[in-house]
């Protein structure tokens, strides 16, 4: 699992969505990255950080069963490929759903949630995992 | 100047576990337990649940219901007994996550049951003297009952934030009030996994003496009688106690009705007091009065009068879920699904 | 450019194989193609190994130099070199020999894969086979290397209608292929229901749908062309090679259900080798998962996209159908030493074009293909082969 300093590194994607968009060609990336792979070097300079609000739909889900062994106490879990709103997809759990919740389209939003710990006496991770959005 | 509650949110994990299955594991008849305790379901916080996410969440949904730039919150306490880290505060992993860095001051507060509201108490200083111009205090807790203690029944997980500002205020804290001493009632030493605690003791002279002294010396510095208030908090480690320290003060089962959530979702310790104040605010309407007294073992009271101001009638509260509705829809545990939960179980691992 | 020839190949059974250790593999798979291409040591010019991650499964880098010299050739200070991409490292190896031979620099090179992976406990395993996907974006946020396969193959039920039957037929025909193959790890026929039936990994995807982890090394030696007589009467030529690469995590592709780095390397390898699918005979792919294949021969253009589990359900790429796919077992019955694969898969295409691969033999076997992938299709490499 990650060390600490890089995990840490991503904290304002892994807690509250942050990407990046292209002012060249519009289009929003996440995670962020230094340079749009449309616009190449015409990008340079103008990317700039973009809040997402972490709401989405499910483009496919899985539920794990064999897990990584950090998450033993989750089995089993879901996955799930998520289409942000603003566009880009991400990967995640869907935590909080009943087992037979979750269908492609599904709406689901981000909350905080650990993610791993580097053992018990190491660092624990935090970010992102989604929860269905009750339709009222 | 004014200063109080500008907004306020909650947050409760959704898995559940009655006392008749605790019960069941140690040959206990559970479901007397639960009755004896007025409790009859605890939450429980999921493997990826703790203190801090809790925290994150109660604050997010506190933030969703004002339009205020979390930059302006100039500190952030987070009150607790089970802190994910003995050392390093959950207060930052808060601030970064509601984006309130890096211009504030943090710090993790720690009074058992208590240490939400000795964070709300700091608030209201840094606020009214003018040094900040939001402070947020949190009480949360994900706390543990030793397997087969009786604490087991009833020690919870849940927590709520406030916001605590001198502009729209929703609920005025004109009194504040606190009875503390060094009574060893309930306590775990560093490295220890779950609390001690003195049986008995626990009962006459601890929560009872510094709660309805502190409750009196409140209602003696406010110049107040208990029929003033619309609604009243007391300290919910189970249902009986606060039931009984409210009769005896001459509060109504009435009064205190709204605020005892106790009973669906157990002790969530530092959660206990914020959250029944958070489900007391869910409904209250302006001009009525609120009496909270809070207790920590080891042991002290803090105690608040609360007026609810018009403000509230443009409050969005709408915009993130009462705490009727954080509780509605629980997912029930047997025992063995619990002890994984929450560690009891050790996985032999070096 | 030269043109590049496979005058030797060699391989040892793949599988747990506790005796021997990850030099002893490595060395066991080069010696026998160097014998079976009947040269001497001071003849090989360089040795190229494909390796995905012996670094974590035996704590152990710097292959190249450990390989040439448990071979013996470090006293002739030859040229080493390993090559990664996860999954395709063998396959990318190939095409660093062919590069080397086709550009002039070197006349014979021996290319190897290896890998060692039961030394490590499954867990592990597991969790080193997971630094194939997007570490920071797919594994932390809790995705395993199954489960990202599993998201391709719900995704594809649920445009194409591919089902659950098709899936388990991908695995149903390799171990029937597998139960031919004397070196594989799997060699017992299974059924619909063994696949089905078998414990969930991540749904829809469960145990007998994923390759095994295996222990194992293959290799080829390859000279130019107009040399190749001299060391084999069954020279084989490499005719077309093509490699691409694509977004390091799954969800950054264009469509999850197309492996475009398969499109694109199988493009570039039928343009170079002038021939088309139509021509191909029998194919090696990789198929670490069922949904793998199906999504293999859909991309290398065998098939139209969304018809591969209909066309495995119809035999189309079974021995006996429009074209062979995986002969060998594959990666779910032969295994998976994942540096060793790529190679692996040469192997086999260079026995079947040579009329060597006994009862899995397809009839007049001219031109053959591989197609070897990195992680969930970041890396792809197909080469095309042609009987001399």
């Amino acid at each position: 699992m990650a060390t600490a300093p890089r995990f840490w590194r991503q904290n304002p994607s892994r807690y509250n969505m942050v990407g990046i968009r292209c002012n060249s060609c519009g289009r929003n990336f996440f995670p962020p990255r230094a340079i749009c792979p449309v616009c190449h070097r015409k990008s340079v300079g103008k990317m700039e950080p973009v809040k997402f609000k972490g709401e989405g739909k499910i483009y496919s889900f899985t539920e794990v069963h064999e897990g990584l062994d950090e998450k033993a106490s989750m089995r089993p879990y879901w996955v799930a490929m998520v289409e942000l709103d603003e566009g880009p997809k991400v990967t995640g759990q869907v935590i909080d759903c009943d087992a037979c919740d979750l269908e492609i389209g599904t709406r689901v939003r981000a909350v905080l949630r650990k993610l791993s710990e580097e053992g018990p006496a190491g660092v624990i991770h935090y970010g992102y995992k989604f929860v269905p959005v009750k339709v009222k | 100047m004014e200063t109080g509650i500008v907004s306020y949110g909650a947050y409760v994990p959704r898995y559940r576990i009655t006392p008749e299955e605790i019960g069941k594991v140690w040959g206990v008849d559970g479901k007397a337990m639960g009755k004896g305790l007025m409790i009859s379901s605890k939450s429980v916080p999921g493997p990826d649940e703790d203190t801090i996410t809790i925290s994150v969440e109660a604050a997010r949904n506190m933030l969703k219901r004002v339009s205020i730039d979390p930059q302006d919150i100039g500190a952030i306490y987070v009150g607790s007994e089970s802190h994910p880290y003995a050392v390093k505060p959950s207060g930052t992993i808060v601030a970064e996550a509601i984006e309130a860095s890096p211009e504030l001051t943090v710090a993790d507060f720690e009074f058992a049951c208590k240490a939400g509201t000795a964070a709300i108490q700091t608030c209201m200083g840094l606020v009214g003297s003018g040094h900040i111009k939001y402070g947020v205090a949190i009480g949360a807790d994900t706390s543990q009952g030793a397997p087969g203690d009786p604490l087991e029944y009833s020690a919870s997980a849940g927590g709520a934030a406030y916001l605590i500002g001198s502009e729209k205020i929703i609920a005025r804290i004109d009194h504040m009030y606190s009875y503390t001493t060094d009574t060893p009632d309930f306590w775990r030493r560093e490295g220890q996994m779950y609390p001690s605690h003195g049986g008995r003791f626990t009962g006459e002279p601890a929560y009872f003496k510094h709660i309805l002294s502190c409750a009196k010396g409140m209602l003696a510095k406010a110049g107040t009688a208990p029929k003033d208030y619309a609604h009243a908090i007391f300290h919910q480690p189970n249902g009986k106690f606060p039931t009984r320290v409210a009769k005896q003060l001459g509060f109504s089962d009435a009064q205190i009705k709204t605020g005892l959530v106790v009973p669906q979702i157990g002790n969530t310790y530092s959660g206990a007091v914020p959250i029944g104040l958070a489900a007391i605010l869910d409904e209250a309407k302006p001009g009525e009065r609120i009496f909270a007294v809070a207790y920590g073992s080891g042991a002290g009271s803090d105690a608040f009068d609360i007026t609810v101001t018009d403000e509230i009638k443009d409050f969005a509260r709408d915009k993130a879920p009462t705490v009727m509705q954080l509780i509605e829809n629980p997912k029930f545990l047997d025992y063995a699904h619990y002890a994984k939960f929450r560690g009891k179980i050790t996985l032999g691992r070096g | 450019m030269r043109k590049v020839a496979v005058i030797g190949v060699g391989d040892t059974k793949f599988g747990e194989l506790w005796d021997a250790s990850f030099r002893d593999i490595g060395i066991r798979a080069g010696l026998s193609a160097v014998e079976d291409a009947n040269i001497s040591a001071d003849k090989i010019d360089a040795v190229f190994v494909g390796n995905m991650s012996a670094g974590r499964f035996i704590e152990q880098e710097h292959i190249g130099a450990l390989i040439a010299d448990y071979s013996g050739l470090a006293r002739d200070h030859i040229p080493a070199t390993r090559i990664e991409a996860a999954g395709a490292s063998g396959g990318l190896a190939l095409r660093q020999g062919y590069m080397a031979i086709a550009s002039g620099l070197h006349d014979i090179v021996v290319v190897g894969g290896a890998e060692k992976m039961m030394d490590v406990s499954d867990v592990a395993s597991a969790l080193i086979q997971s630094s194939a996907a997007d570490q920071e974006w797919e594994t932390e946020l809790g995705a395993t290397f199954p489960s990202l396969h599993a998201l391709i193959a719900r995704r594809h039920m649920h445009e194409f209608g591919t089902t659950r039957e098709q899936l388990a037929d991908v695995a149903v025909k390799n171990h029937r292929h597998g139960s031919m193959n004397p070196k594989a790890q799997f060699q017992k026929e299974i059924t619909r229901e063994t696949v089905i039936g078998s414990p969930m990994v991540a749904s829809p995807l469960r145990v007998f749908d994923c390759a095994p982890s295996s222990d194992g090394a293959a290799a080829v030696v390859l000279c130019p062309m107009d040399q190749a007589k001299k060391y084999t009467e069954t020279p084989v030529e490499i005719i077309g090679t093509g490699q691409a690469s694509d977004t390091l995590a799954l969800h950054h592709r264009r469509d999850i259900m197309t492996f475009d780095a398969t499109r694109v390397a199988a493009e570039r390898a039928f343009k170079m080798a002038g021939v088309t699918q139509k021509d191909v005979d029998v194919a090696e792919v990789h198929d670490n998962f069922t949904i793998s294949e199906i999504l293999a021969v859909e991309d290398l253009g065998f098939f139209k996209k969304g018809e591969g589990g209909k066309a495995t359900s119809e035999g189309r790429t079974s021995l006996d159908g429009d074209v062979a796919v995986n002969t060998s077992g594959g990666l779910k019955a032969r295994g998976d030493p994942i540096g060793a694969t790529g190679l692996a898969q040469a192997v086999e295409i260079v026995a079947q074009l040579r009329g060597k691969a006994g009862k899995r033999q397809v009839k007049d076997a001219t031109i053959g293909l591989t197609h070897n992938i990195g992680g969930t299709g970041a890396t792809a490499v197909v080469h095309v082969f042609r009987r001399v």
